[in-house]
């Protein structure tokens, strides 16, 4: 179990716009992703963590071993931490061979248990036939392979990942994910992941952290974060949404019903409890949840037709852009029939409009 | 001709090389890997000896070894001859001469190694010590070859320090730049033009051989 509370802070400069990362959480068993954009503070939690650049302030608990604690000066050098650590490129010691490679890492064993180690690691990782080739003569994916083993050599308390699939193509990308599997079901090491990409953390969460602007903006189960979005910065992050601003025109908890007015289009959704009449609140629905068809004939109660005005088609589905910003996602096929039509119906089930 | 300045030189930019290069290796080591209270100081004083003049330094290197200095007395109790005015004085000149060039040409050689090599050894526990010797030395070994061939010739090239901590003993500790200054004095103008192409033909091959070396490292050979 890894707990950590961390501040680190970069003054502004004539280069950069300065950065205040200021988190606390806990990563336990399993697999925990840390999913943020580009310049909000993930690969620098895990730098701090590694041990890398130093906090500014703060504590960091590895299976009840003090890493760093700002109040007592503890400070422990990467060497001493367990911490094994995955890059965004395999580095590997280049002037070594794949078994040498391995077997650096296992310096401080006996010469015997090097030996085992070092073999077993190969053999696990499907390297034994390439064991005498130097990075640069095996392929992106063995490369990564050997990386993993040789952060395994050490038994790490915990193995840090920073963004390790950027630039893998989609095959070795799950071969990624398949060998991430099997550390974690053999050599039982949890996990904590950096990524940006949104599939890659809800394939490989058990335990996800939403980083925006160096802060914690929302932990929970994929899901859970899914389901309901602690804000509008974590909603836009997910890109699964639809945020609209609303009011509030009226509250039935005997019926659970509320009416809300957003762009003069009136919403039926559920009761919202601690909220009022007139209150200016974003709805947030999600874009696949939203029902849509092409209009025939005349609209029913509690449907809102809209005139298309663009699409975009994505491997399996359609984003269908409406009049006020709108944009309602529905799979491929089903758009194809329907292309031609310009003006659409749409509907909001009731649970799907949910307060930010 | 007298060949004994040549050899003479050649030998003591030898040692002075080997020494220097150990120091400098200490040096750049320590000043890129580690962080420690005086870490500005020490870079600093390592690059005072390039912009204090010769006579300065070999003002100071008189004070710190000469006959009159406890390291000069203990050197002589203990190997019955004083220091200075000796090919020892001519080498430790040497060292004095081209190790701090050699110091920031090694840091530059150290540095151009990418730092996610030395984060992978360090995340797998290995000591500072040992991720320089079978990392980063492996990884720069061309550039570091090319600044100790540099660091040999400026070993070649010393005048001012080895006068005054050497001198200019004929047979002993006469070297090549000195035995230059000594032909002019006394209106050889041949023997010095002669010793002139010599320290030339050899700075410019140290030179070529030095590019050659580190081009080869910028093009991943």
């Amino acid at each position: 179990m890894l707990e950590a509370r961390l501040q680190k802070r970069y003054a502004r400069s004539s280069e950069s716009a300065g950065f205040e990362l200021n988190v606390q959480f806990q990563a336990g068993a399993g697999t925990t992703v840390l999913f943020g954009p580009s310049g909000s503070g993930k690969s620098l939690t895990l730098e701090l963590i590694a041990g890398f650049v130093k906090p500014d302030a703060g504590r960091i608990l590895l299976n009840d071993r003090l890493l760093f604690d700002s109040g007592t000066a503890v400070f422990l050098a990467p060497q001493k931490r367990e911490c094994g650590y995955l890059f965004q490129k395999p580095a590997l010691f280049p002037h070594m061979t794949l078994r040498e490679n391995l077997a650096f890492a296992a310096t401080k064993l006996p010469k015997l248990e090097r030996y085992r180690k070092v073999n077993q690691l190969l053999e696990s990782f499907r390297l034994t036939e390439l064991a005498g080739r130097k990075p640069n003569e095996v392929s992106g994916g063995q490369r990564q392979r050997c990386s993993i083993a040789r952060s395994l050599v050490v038994e790490p308390a915990m193995l840090l990942l920073d963004e390790p699939t950027v630039g893998l193509d989609t095959t070795l990308r799950h071969e990624f994910y398949e060998i991430l599997a099997r550390v974690h079901n053999e050599f039982s090491v949890p996990v904590l992941l950096v990524t940006h990409d949104l599939e890659e953390a809800f394939l490989l969460a058990d335990q996800m952290l939403v980083l925006l602007d160096g802060k914690i903006a929302q932990a929970g189960t994929p899901r859970e974060i899914l389901k309901q979005p602690a804000s509008a910065g974590v909603a836009n992050l997910l890109g699964l949404f639809n945020l609209l601003p609303a009011e509030i025109k009226q509250l039935d908890p005997g019926n659970n019903r509320s009416k809300l007015r957003w762009n003069a289009i009136e919403l039926e959704g559920p009761y919202y409890p601690a909220r009022l009449l007139g209150d200016k609140v974003t709805v947030c629905v999600r874009r696949d949840e939203i029902a849509v068809s092409p209009k025939m004939g005349k609209a029913e109660k509690g449907e809102l037709v809209l005139s298309l005005e663009a699409s975009a088609e994505t491997a399996r589905t359609a984003l269908l852009h409406f009049a006020g910003g709108l944009i309602v996602e529905i799979p491929l096929e089903e758009f194809a029939e329907n292309r031609h039509h310009s003006e659409w119906t749409l509907r909001f089930p009731t649970t799907t409009l949910r307060i930010l | 001709m007298d060949t004994f300045p040549l050899i003479l030189s050649l030998e003591v930019a030898c040692a002075a090389t080997a020494i220097s290069l150990v120091i400098a290796l200490l040096a750049a080591w320590a000043l890129s890997f580690l962080d420690f209270r005086g870490k500005d100081l020490l870079d600093a004083a390592l690059t005072l000896p390039l912009v204090l003049p010769p006579t300065v330094l070999g003002y100071y290197l008189l004070i710190v070894i000469g006959r009159e200095s406890w390291f000069g007395q203990a050197w002589e109790s203990l190997t019955g001859s004083p220091l200075v005015f000796t090919p020892k004085a001519a080498v430790i000149a040497a060292i004095v001469h081209s190790a701090p060039l050699l110091t920031k040409y090694l840091r530059a050689a150290i540095e151009s190694v990418d730092p996610i090599y030395v984060r992978a050894a360090r995340s797998l526990g290995l000591a500072e010590w040992t991720i320089f010797l079978r990392v980063v030395l492996p990884l720069c070994q061309r550039p570091v070859i090319a600044a100790a061939v540099l660091s040999f010739a400026r070993s070649l090239g010393d005048f001012g320090v080895t006068i005054m901590i050497a001198g200019n003993i004929p047979g002993k500790t006469q070297t090549l730049s000195v035995a230059i200054y000594d032909a002019v004095e006394s209106g050889n103008g041949g023997l010095a033009r002669t010793l002139v192409l010599i320290v030339s033909a050899i700075g410019l091959l140290v030179v070529w051989l030095s590019n050659r070396l580190n081009r080869q490292q910028a093009m991943g050979a």
